[in-house]
């Protein structure tokens, strides 16, 4: 059990609260982007390019523009002459709005029909006739590199290749002294695959420009209002929308995950329109085109080895990326890490030397590098390093479990230096994993997988132990676009006793209105239920960087606890004055003040408060409201031990997870039913890129899986029962302890799955397979090896 | 232009339409109840499902001018003056959603599962709600939720609504 | 996603049906269940000018056996299939294939002579009917015909049935003593198209001699396939392992398969040989 310092009334951290949010959720009463509506309000459909590499020859609208209702077909040229026809992305690279003459991949946005209603504006799409010149698409990456490759960004001044940044962490020489003395070496060849976060809302927005004061309100699908209320006024500042002429509200969001953080044209365009008309503009997606043409993640080519003696210590690692960004590269990371936080890729385990580097490179595929509930390209790093230790267990002739405990980080060596140059807060990565072992019987499952093989039947155990890496961050390494990657919270306490709190993150199903409040409740003893949460609106919240990448408990929730006591250091005052006693001569229990050793005497949190509006001591401002911006003094460290069990038909190679047990530690607990709802389905979020998930593209560029026919989303069927619990390891840094969990499962849970699968197929000599591992796959592998 | 005649959650109603306006088009756009939702353009995500004639359907795959005659009950007439539907209680109790933009098709798909086999196995809901995608809970509180309101609806004893977060 | 404009009609007769059917000629689409046209509508891969929704025709859905058949009503929806006690006790290769087509939204509405009618190989509901040697009722002003199920498909969306026809029945041989059938399809999730499909009857005397055999496959070639070759080498053999096996052969190496996202053509006919042998072991389980 979680122990909890507050009464269930007051509902502070370690309560299972139910969710605040879910009366309007259950009632058809959330307020998505799609239910905005306004008067006059027009609706956008966009033209999409069929191929992937193509000179733009014609476009020609005059059908569409026949067509009662069609209102406007917008191009690139008319974009260009505003100057809106780039855009920068977040990682300074530039991305077109509407292109003026080349098309990049397919479903690029190509021109926008404006029309009164949606069904007119999608007749109006079908109408619009553009003549392209096809061209020879570039879809490998490794061939993008080679020196007679066609320059695909041209438009980049002195751009003679494709190639777009090298990056390096770690000690390259100590590194390779390393692998050239170690007894064992093992390498191996990873892609993790192009996948999409396919929240199951799809991106769209309602841009309301006000010609009469000049005032922009913008109603979208982002996960970082603030952070695009900025970008609004960098980019389209020079027509007159600088940013206090900018609002922008985030209402309900369907699912982020990560791919509703970047600036999609889309967006764009209807603000440009609905600025030069003064008329609103709403641009929802079809699912088709989100999966298309809307930020990808992942795409790394992996290149993994590790080093070690013979009886199974790790010495040393090596990684070598080739990331594929498509045309573009718009990453949504800190400024300064082009990989993310891929150096996290050192994993759980105690060893000194390791050499990181990777290369970008431009494609003809859509540009992006997003999350997908990950935080900032961790998934593809543990992936990398949980993978390689299987790799590197079988060759030593250890037991995974057996291997990662012999290697493991020990709990008294936090904080921990990473061979990268991490800062591990804390850990107890022992305690995760014999508690994970303990759950399944891990050593009945290894006899009675013995006593299958025996009979040919293919059964598989798989374990990752990761360390992720969230709450970015600290304001001397983190920023975007140059803005400190810090968060905020604004905590308003009413005459009466009942608070409001702002902030500058945005829930996407997080269930921030609870555990916000749960955090004020538990420093300043109000009751969560009487503290209402409010973010999404520029006018309103305080700012911040959003929420993604975990970090909105290390960052906003930290600046909650720091806002409210902040209030209850004014609170001791107030109830010093009241009662007439020093400030020291007092005692603070949640919800009250007593003196001490005269618990009779006693003001509570509501009675300060009143008389803080009422009757506040002379010389003291008025009122009880604080704000406080969190700049985290270093990331937090979460950590997890999952172990898959899969038991594969030995003809179809149809993989049924038969059991998942994951054990996180996340730090302190603010709400233990809402975090495990978060591992429950950020498990699913793992299995369905381990399994399922993956997006494909042929030699000339088309995609051939853009809908949810074929891009395979799990369901309840495919998504087996996840058995979870916890440790708690608080962080030592953090206001209340806590490091963040939304996406630790999904990180960890691919390499625990694909871990099982090659160790199911270990007998046929199996060492290795990409994700998704499917049943053609390994039907084909074994084919390949001779094996059926 | 055509005329449909419909029952919705209680109440008649008489919309004109096109022949080719889709059905969750016309009650989501027209009859401005927004609590059904698109999430896919194939058939295959379910956030449009609501009640005909007590059938569970994907109002994306239903012309409006087909709800002639018809029974439709969307998410706004689940809850009832006396309170909220024990499949909306089931699923705030189970923290059975996080965005909440699957759950009214996929409370209105439990709702007809609940009616015809009151006390499905952990294997049917699952089944059961094969036609609803959920990105965000990863269906464990789901298939929670829903053995919760068919406890409810039959009159037995509810099941914890504790996390089993050991 | 949105559909082409058209004109929609909803006659209450099949004699209404027809006059509307000639009066819009080819550019008319028959609306069923609706659940494989309309989201071809909605892509718009289909735009047909004129819709006759045959959804008010009373007396169009029903399961009942009559005459020595097995006689489903072509309005007849899946989900009535899954949930008939007829079905349940005795026609068991429905149970298994009802439980596979799409999800059960899709079920309520979509029926049994639209996965027919619809010409598709990828639909599972041609390969049942091969394994069950069913014939087809098609109506039009001039009267009914029937069409055995093996001369029904005539090519990618095409089917016996010609313009201002329309299906009205699905008759199967009743099921009788010493009889099995099974189906499944491998599938990449629940609710997908097959990667590949096996639907299998087979019958035995007292001896457990096989005295009769249906095998149909799904999606693994470009018309719904019966394996002629799998069911002879079945017929009159005592259905040992080894005779199983043949027949199971003979389904991979009869099958045209394609190389697509599902897998190579050589996984499928390795999956078909698979599920052949199992279904027809599930088949005799049942008899």
């Amino acid at each position: 059990m979680i122990k909890c310092k507050t009464s269930k009334e007051i509902g502070g951290m370690g309560h299972s609260i139910k969710r605040k949010e879910d009366a309007r959720f259950i009632q058809g009463k959330g307020n998505y982007v799609d239910d905005v509506k306004l008067p006059g309000m027009l609706h956008m459909d966009i033209v999409r390019s069929p191929y992937a590499y193509a000179k733009i020859k014609s476009i020609d609208a005059s059908k569409a523009l026949e067509i009662p209702g069609v209102v406007a077909v917008v191009t690139g040229k008319d974009l260009e002459k505003y100057n809106l026809h780039w855009m920068p992305t977040l990682m300074s690279d530039t991305q077109m709005v509407l292109p003026t003459d080349t098309v990049m991949y397919q479903a690029q946005e190509v021109a926008a029909v404006i029309a009164t209603d949606r069904y007119i504006a999608r007749d109006g799409k079908e109408a619009v006739v553009v003549e392209y010149e096809p061209m020879t698409p570039v879809m490998d990456p490794y061939k993008s590199l080679e020196p007679d490759a066609p320059v695909l960004r041209p438009d980049k001044e002195g751009k003679t290749d494709n190639h777009i940044w090298h990056w390096e962490a770690g000690d390259k020489d100590a590194t390779e002294k390393v692998f050239n003395a170690a007894d064992v070496v093992v390498e191996q060849d990873m892609y993790i695959p192009r996948i999409h976060v396919a929240s199951i809302e799809t991106c769209g927005c309602v841009a309301n420009y006000n010609k009469v004061d000049n005032h922009l309100t913008m109603y979208m699908t982002t996960q970082a209002p603030h952070a695009i209320r900025t970008v609004i006024a960098l980019v389209a500042g020079h027509v007159g929308l600088t940013e206090e002429k900018v609002r922008v509200i985030s209402p309900d969001i369907g699912g982020g995950f990560g791919g509703k953080v970047p600036v999609y044209p889309g967006y764009v365009i209807a603000i440009a329109v609905s600025f030069l008309t003064g008329v609103p503009i709403k641009w929802i997606e079809d699912r088709s085109e989100n999966l298309q043409a809307d930020s990808f993640a992942r795409d790394y080519h992996i290149k993994v080895a590790m080093a070690g003696t013979k009886d199974g210590k790790i010495q040393a690692t090596r990684f070598k990326v080739l990331a594929d960004h498509g045309y573009t590269d718009a990453s949504a990371n800190p400024s300064k890490f082009p990989t993310g936080l891929f150096s996290i890729g050192t994993g759980s385990y105690d060893y000194n030397n390791a050499f990181m580097e990777a290369d970008a490179v431009y494609t003809n595929k859509p540009p992006g590098g997003v999350a997908y509930r990950c935080s900032f390209r961790v998934t593809e790093a543990v992936h990398a390093i949980e993978r390689i230790t299987d790799v590197f267990a079988t060759k030593v002739g250890k037991d995974p479990a057996q291997l990662r405990f012999e290697n493991f980080i020990k709990k008294e060596d936090f904080p921990w230096k990473s061979p990268t140059g991490w800062e591990y807060d804390s850990g107890d990565y022992h305690a995760g994993l014999k508690k994970a072992m303990d759950v399944l019987d891990y050593d009945a499952l290894r006899v009675e997988q013995a006593e299958k093989r025996k009979r040919g039947e293919l059964m598989g155990i798989g374990i990752s132990t990761f360390t992720e890496i969230v709450g970015a961050g600290p304001s001397k390494d983190f920023d975007i676009l140059g803005i400190k990657m810090f968060d905020s919270a604004e905590i308003r306490v009413h005459p009466t006793g009942k608070a409001i709190a702002r902030f500058g993150t945005k829930s996407q199903g997080q269930g921030h209105e609870t555990t916000y409040a749960q955090i004020v409740a538990e420093e300043l003893g109000i009751p969560a239920a009487n503290i209402q949460i409010e973010e999404g609106d520029t006018d309103t919240a305080p700012y911040g960087l959003g929420t993604y990448a975990s970090r909105s408990t290390p960052t906003a929730g930290a600046a909650a606890a720091m806002a409210a006591r902040k209030l209850r250091d004014k609170a001791r005052k107030i109830a010093a004055y009241l009662l007439e006693v020093s400030e020291e001569d007092l005692e603070w229990e949640p919800g009250k003040f007593s003196v001490k050793g005269a618990p009779e005497k006693s003001k509570t949190i509501q009675e300060i408060v009143f008389a803080s509006y009422t009757n506040h001591p002379p010389g003291m401002e008025a009122g009880f409201e604080a704000t406080h911006y969190y700049d985290p003094p270093n990331l937090t460290f979460p950590s997890g031990a999952y172990i898959c069990v899969v038991d594969i038909d030995n003809e179809t190679f149809e993989i049924k997870v038969r059991r998942f047990v994951a054990i996180d530690d996340c730090g302190n607990i603010i709400n233990p039913m809402i975090v495990q709802g978060q591992v429950h389905g950020g498990l699913t979020q793992g299995i369905a890129p381990a399994m399922y998930e993956e997006l494909i593209y042929d030699d000339q560029g088309n995609i051939l899986n853009g809908t949810f026919m074929d891009y395979l989303v799990p369901t309840a069927v495919e998504s087996p029962n996840w058995e979870t619990g916890h440790t708690i390891t608080p962080s030592p840094h953090h206001p209340i302890g806590a490091k963040g969990v939304g996406e630790s499962p999904t990180v960890g849970a691919p390499p625990a799955i694909a871990n099982a699968i090659v160790d199911a197929l270990s007998v046929y000599g199996v060492e290795h397979m990409d994700i998704p591992i499917t049943p053609y796959k390994v039907w084909k592998k074994l084919k390949e090896m001779g094996k059926i | 232009m055509r005329e449909v005649r419909f029952k919705i959650n209680g109440e008649e109603k008489v919309v004109t339409v096109e022949s080719r306006t889709l059905l969750v088009h016309m009650i989501r756009e027209q009859l401005s109840m927004t609590g059904t939702h698109i999430g896919c353009d194939t058939s295959s995500c379910g956030a449009c499902t609501i009640l005909i004639d007590g059938k569970s359907a994907k109002s994306c795959t239903l012309l409006a001018v087909q709800a002639n005659g018809k029974e439709i009950i969307t998410v706004e007439g689940l809850a009832t003056a006396e309170g909220l539907h024990p499949i909306q209680e089931g699923f705030k109790e189970n923290h059975g959603l996080h965005c909440g933009f699957c759950t009214p098709g996929m409370m209105l798909r439990a709702i007809e599962l609940l009616e015809k086999n009151p006390d499905p196995t952990e294997e049917e809901i699952r089944w059961g709600i094969s036609g609803n995608l959920c990105r965000c809970t990863g269906y464990n509180n789901i298939v929670k939720a829903i053995q919760y309101a068919g406890a409810k609806m039959r009159g037995a004893e509810l099941p914890s609504t504790e996390p089993e977060f050991v | 996603m949105i559909p082409e404009g058209f004109s929609y009609a909803v006659p209450n007769t099949l004699d209404d049906a027809f006059t509307l059917l000639k009066e819009f000629g080819e550019d008319a689409k028959i609306l069923a269940g609706g659940h494989s046209l309309i989201p071809m509508m909605k892509l718009r891969f289909a735009s047909p000018t004129h819709l006759v929704d045959i959804n008010n025709i009373p007396g169009l859905s029903y399961i009942k056996e009559e005459g020595g058949y097995l006689k489903i009503g072509a309005m007849t929806r899946e989900a009535d299939l899954e949930e008939s006690a007829l079905i349940k006790k005795k026609y068991h290769i429905f149970m298994d294939a009802t439980k596979l087509i799409a999800d059960p939204q899709v079920r309520n509405f979509g029926t049994v002579g639209g996965n027919i009618a619809h010409g598709d190989a990828a639909n599972d509901h041609p390969a049942v009917m091969m394994a069950l040697g069913a014939e087809v009722e098609i109506s039009s002003p001039s009267g009914k015909r029937t069409v055995s199920i093996d001369e029904f498909f005539f090519g990618f969306y095409t089917t016996a049935v010609q313009h201002g026809e329309i299906l009205t029945e699905i008759r199967i041989p009743a099921i009788g003593e010493r009889t099995g059938t099974a189906y499944h399809k491998l599938e990449r999730k629940v609710g997908d198209y097959a990667t590949a499909g096996v639907a299998v009857m087979v019958q035995t005397d007292a001896s457990g001699v096989c005295t009769k055999a249906g095998i149909g496959l799904t999606n693994v070639n470009p018309l719904p396939l019966r394996a002629k070759r799998s069911e002879e080498a079945l017929v009159g053999s005592r259905l040992t392992e080894e005779d199983i096996a043949k027949a199971a052969q003979f389904a991979a190496e009869d099958c045209n398969p394609t190389d697509d996202l599902r897998g190579s053509e050589e996984f499928k006919r390795d999956m078909v040989r698979v599920i052949t042998k199992r279904m027809i072991n599930k088949a005799i389980s049942r008899i």
